[in-house]
């Protein structure tokens, strides 16, 4: 029999609820799995023990008092740390928030609360959320649990860890510019990027506004259907959320491929791509077609722009974002004589070089004289990349791609080369400048053993139909079922 | 220092209404004005980390109110921007504001300015959050910030350079804010600075039609200042425009105490704004059925009303305007003419007792004045017992105090307390009478053609009746008996 930590949520849940197993135990089996591991994984940045297992003492309470707990009752979860946790210290991975601990819960988190999940702790990732390898958090790189001198995927590095080192049975992360995707894939987990305006935006520290959106990692796409039709749905709180009704999704998993028509972008299989992840995509494709869906090349022929017009609108949108860690109210303030001096010494002191390169970069785009070529360009641009899916997407239910040219490359390998590591979310961020919903789904390995992604891309509010898709992909696959050599 | 007649000012200003809005306008934060420092605050209104803002729905609907009465055409899709800078008052360090597309675009305000009706052309209005408040000097080396104003929602209601004088500026001013207060939509107190303006001056040679240097000027908190301000730099202007000296483009500061503007910030120095559309709030939907709404529910305006009251009451222009300004002097107004007061006594009852209690008191700091000296219902009273000779001038204005604050009816006042003048002509022979015993020498002179001394005759009669005389019976009884 499993060690409790192995479970999935799904069965975790359901123990809970049958009084198989209590809250307390498994919170317990989690924050046992965290000591354990954590010092070659390093995915936690707060470990919230004593508030975790009194979380579980009351879903315990609750169950033994017949009462509903909800779907994700008294299962530990992790929860990324740029999103705000009322009593517990919220840093988004930056020394500017070090001693920051918000008075208030982000929607998702109540929304996890209230659904049962019992938080374990805040997981590391890039400083605000801008990175692909969690190497710009400025605390410590978490590591890949499937090898110790490999990223994780950034920017939610910690969430892909922690979910792929069964320190929790799910967790939270967002997703700007393929941030839940890559580390998903590379970890071997299922992440999810759901439409932008599925999920409420309220309490997660904004990096970029028009871009971000949370979702969840973790085990398989049950779990995550499960996740997601916890937070999702619209906040009162955020004006940007979408009033449609959540659909069930757990109970729309079923029903498999077969008439469903799957479009493969031919620009996403690009130069330099590592065969073995070319080959299992293609693979994976096949084995759909074989499951009934029809495979159709499309054309999404601006995605070479993709990247470029990232840089300028998240950076743009962050340079607003990141004027309020002034050091006036909260966060790291360094002594000063005059105000000036307290703005500059404060916020030199208090973030990381990847993060003032984005401040220098979107200021720039906005500046007076500039606006123009850089960011109402960029939006432009924008535009013709939402067409592209639009385009592929009213022919085909969904897309299917890889979601990295790569596996996880080795800590340090591209630090000192930005744009190298810009590269690393070329298949993912023109999901997020389209706004559409995107599932990774574990579809293979590399020779070393290294964890390959699929994504399959929905359309607007279509989360069901890539669930359903991953669904019947996993339903065929043994992939999401190997475990990290911890 | 006065303008030079070859020189021609050129006069834009903007505005900023504080709204009377509950709430704040990106939060459920009390707007109310004067809490103890930030104790109407919340995460949104702080800037807090990851917090998002939500449109107060009633901050749209006073920014069309304000649209309509101005004839703003109302977009139908605007949109929030982002104005970036960094201040210790400004928690985002941006302030929501609109840019390219704001909610009303091009109206226009009619105003009198001796005598005539000027027509000032509105550029826009459109909505934005105020900022916190610095304090400085009040412990030790650290300033402190108060964000009770934090959120609290702004119209900015900007005008054309349309104004060449600054009694046309003070006009619009008054005007604009006479209009707001109709809305009840603000306060326009600017001693508290809920209704601030900064003004945009340039001089230029007259006769010519390209736009001189243009200075704005900030910092006036009175109606006195801004035009003080608008005048000295005309002047400033005007000398320089002379002599030949170039002006810079730049912010000034009024300083009230030295009556003077002096330089905040070149142009070079001025701000980069780096304004870019507001990602977390969609754009804006006003659909006509709305605007629609809001129109049918705008109350007849300073402007329709006071020409009404020339037109169908007999006012002139001048008493039209002043009983005008303020809707709640102009309801006042009404409900006299309703309970039976003839127009012009009312209008100068109002004008000559009512108002001067007002002011003296400063009744009128009050958006809307509810604690009236007297009610309409009383004061109406007070002039039919005039007009009927039941009581005499002085006799109503004595008894205005003494109705304060009560429901009494005056003609109850009058009976009970024995007020009513004396029209017997009987009693007022034998008064008559005994003061013309009593000042042979101003009889004298009055009956060698000092006709004016007939005053005084009867200023003795009255005082010999206490007050109650008829004065013009008086007059009459006693010419018959000097006759």
């Amino acid at each position: 029999m499993a060690a409790l930590h192995e479970l999935s949520l799904c069965e975790a849940a359901a123990r809970v609820r049958r009084r198989d197993v209590s809250s307390v135990e498994l919170t317990r089996a989690a924050l046992a799995r965290i000591e354990a591991v954590e010092p070659r994984v390093d995915a936690f940045l707060t470990v919230s023990r004593d508030e975790a297992l009194a979380a579980a003492a009351d879903v315990d309470r609750r169950v033994a008092a017949g009462e509903d707990v909800g779907a994700l009752a008294g299962v530990p979860v992790g929860v990324k740390d740029i999103i705000c946790t009322a009593g517990i210290r919220t840093t988004a991975g930056s020394k500017i928030l070090e001693r920051f601990v918000p008075s208030y819960d982000a929607t998702v988190t109540a929304r996890l609360k209230r659904a049962g999940a019992v938080v374990v702790g805040k997981l590391n990732c890039d400083e605000f959320a801008m990175g692909s390898s969690n190497e710009n958090s400025a605390y410590k790189p978490a590591r890949n649990p499937w090898s110790a001198d490999r990223v994780p995927g950034g920017s939610s590095g910690g969430s892909g860890a922690s979910v792929a080192a069964l320190e929790c049975h799910a967790a939270l992360g967002t997703d700007t510019g393929g941030s839940i995707r890559l580390p998903a894939a590379y970890c071997g987990v299922v992440g999810l990027k759901p439409t932008y305006g599925r999920v409420s935006r309220y309490g997660v520290v904004a990096y970029a506004s028009s871009l971000d959106q949370v979702g969840p990692l973790a085990r398989d796409v049950t779990d995550a259907a499960m996740v997601l039709e916890a937070i999702a749905g619209h906040d009162p709180r955020d004006s940007t959320s979408s009033p449609r009704p959540v659909p069930s999704y757990l109970t729309q998993l079923e029903g498999g491929v077969r008439g469903l028509r799957l479009g493969l972008p031919r620009e996403y299989f690009v130069e330099g791509m590592q065969p073995e992840v070319e080959a299992a995509v293609r693979e994976a494709v096949r084995l759909l077609e074989d499951l009934g869906a029809h495979v159709e090349p499309v054309s999404l022929p601006h995605t070479e722009h993709a990247i470029a017009t990232y840089y300028l609108i998240a950076t743009a949108e962050a340079s607003a974002n990141l004027a309020r860690y002034d050091g006036v109210r909260y966060g790291l303030r360094t002594p000063a004589k005059v105000l000036g001096e307290m703005y500059d010494t404060s916020r030199a002191a208090g973030f990381g070089a990847e993060v003032k390169r984005r401040i220098m970069l979107g200021t720039y785009a906005l500046s007076a004289g500039y606006y123009d070529a850089y960011y109402l360009k960029a939006q432009q641009v924008r535009t013709l990349i939402r067409r592209d899916f639009e385009q592929a997407l009213a022919r085909c239910d969904a897309l299917v791609t890889p979601v990295a040219p790569t596996t996880a490359f080795r800590l340090g390998e591209k630090t000192d080369d930005p744009l190298t590591m810009y590269l690393s979310d070329i298949l993912t961020i023109s999901v997020n400048l389209a706004g559409l919903p995107g599932l990774v789904v574990p579809c293979g390995v590399d020779k070393g053993g290294l964890p390959i992604g699929l994504q399959i891309v929905g359309r607007p509010f279509d989360e069901s139909t890539a669930l359903r898709i991953g669904a019947a992909y996993e339903g065929a696959t043994d992939w999401h079922r190997r475990r990290a050599p911890l | 220092m006065s303008a030079h007649p070859d020189i021609e000012a050129v006069i834009g200003l903007e505005v900023h209404a504080e709204l009377l809005t509950r709430a704040k306008i990106f939060c459920g934060c009390s707007a109310a004005f004067g809490g103890p420092p930030n104790t109407n605050v919340c995460p949104v209104c702080l800037g807090m980390p990851g917090v998002l803002p939500v449109l107060n729905r009633r901050v749209v609907e006073f920014a069309i109110r304000a649209g309509l009465a101005t004839h703003c055409d109302i977009a139908e899709r605007s949109r929030f921007a982002r104005k970036n800078y960094f201040y210790p008052d400004l928690p985002k360090g941006y302030q929501i504001s609109m840019y390219e597309l704001p909610i009303c675009i091009g109206g226009y305000l009619e105003v009198l300015v001796d005598g005539e009706t000027r027509r000032i052309g509105l550029t826009r209005i459109h909505m934005e959050e105020d900022t916190g408040k610095n304090i400085h000097d009040a412990h030790g080396d650290a300033s402190l910030v108060d964000f009770n104003r934090s959120g609290v929602p702004l119209l900015e209601i900007v005008s054309e350079p349309d104004m060449r004088t600054v009694e046309e500026a003070g006009a619009y001013l008054r005007t604009l804010r006479s209009i707001i207060q109709y809305l009840e939509i603000c306060d326009g107190n600017m001693e508290e600075g809920s209704f601030r303006c900064d003004a945009n001056v340039s001089v230029r040679p007259r006769g010519t039609a390209a736009l001189g240097t243009k200075v704005e000027v900030k910092n006036m908190n009175s109606f006195r200042a801004v035009e003080k301000a608008i005048a000295f730099e005309i002047a400033r202007q005007g000398e320089a425009l002379r002599t030949g000296e170039k002006l810079r483009q730049e912010t000034r500061l009024w300083d009230a105490d030295r009556e003077e503007t002096r330089p905040m910030r070149s142009k070079e120095q001025a701000h980069d704004y780096r304004y870019f559309p507001e990602p977390d709030l969609l754009p804006l939907v006003v659909p006509r059925a709305w605007v629609d709404e809001v129109r049918r529910g705008l109350p007849e305006l300073p402007a329709r009303r006071r020409d009404r009251y020339v037109r169908a009451h007999g006012l002139s222009p001048y008493d039209a305007d002043v009983l005008t300004q303020r809707k709640d002097v102009a309801d006042y107004f009404e409900a006299m003419l309703a309970d039976g007061a003839p127009a012009k006594e009312a209008a100068n009852w109002i004008m000559t007792e009512l108002l001067r209690i007002v002011r003296e008191e400063k009744l009128d700091d009050a958006l809307v004045i509810r604690d009236w000296p007297l009610s309409a219902a009383q004061l109406a009273k007070l002039v039919r017992l005039v007009q009927e000779g039941t009581i005499n001038r002085n006799t109503a204005k004595g008894l205005i105090p003494r109705l304060r604050g009560t429901a009494t009816d005056p003609a109850e006042l009058v009976q009970a307390e024995g007020l009513g003048q004396v029209s017997d002509v009987g009693a007022l022979e034998a008064a008559v009478a005994d003061v013309i015993a009593r000042h042979p020498a101003q009889v004298a002179e009055f009956r060698s053609g000092k006709d004016r001394v007939i005053g005084f005759l009867v200023g003795q009669v009255m005082k010999a009746t206490k007050g109650k005389g008829n004065p013009q019976l008086v007059q009459e009884v006693l010419r018959k008996a000097l006759g």
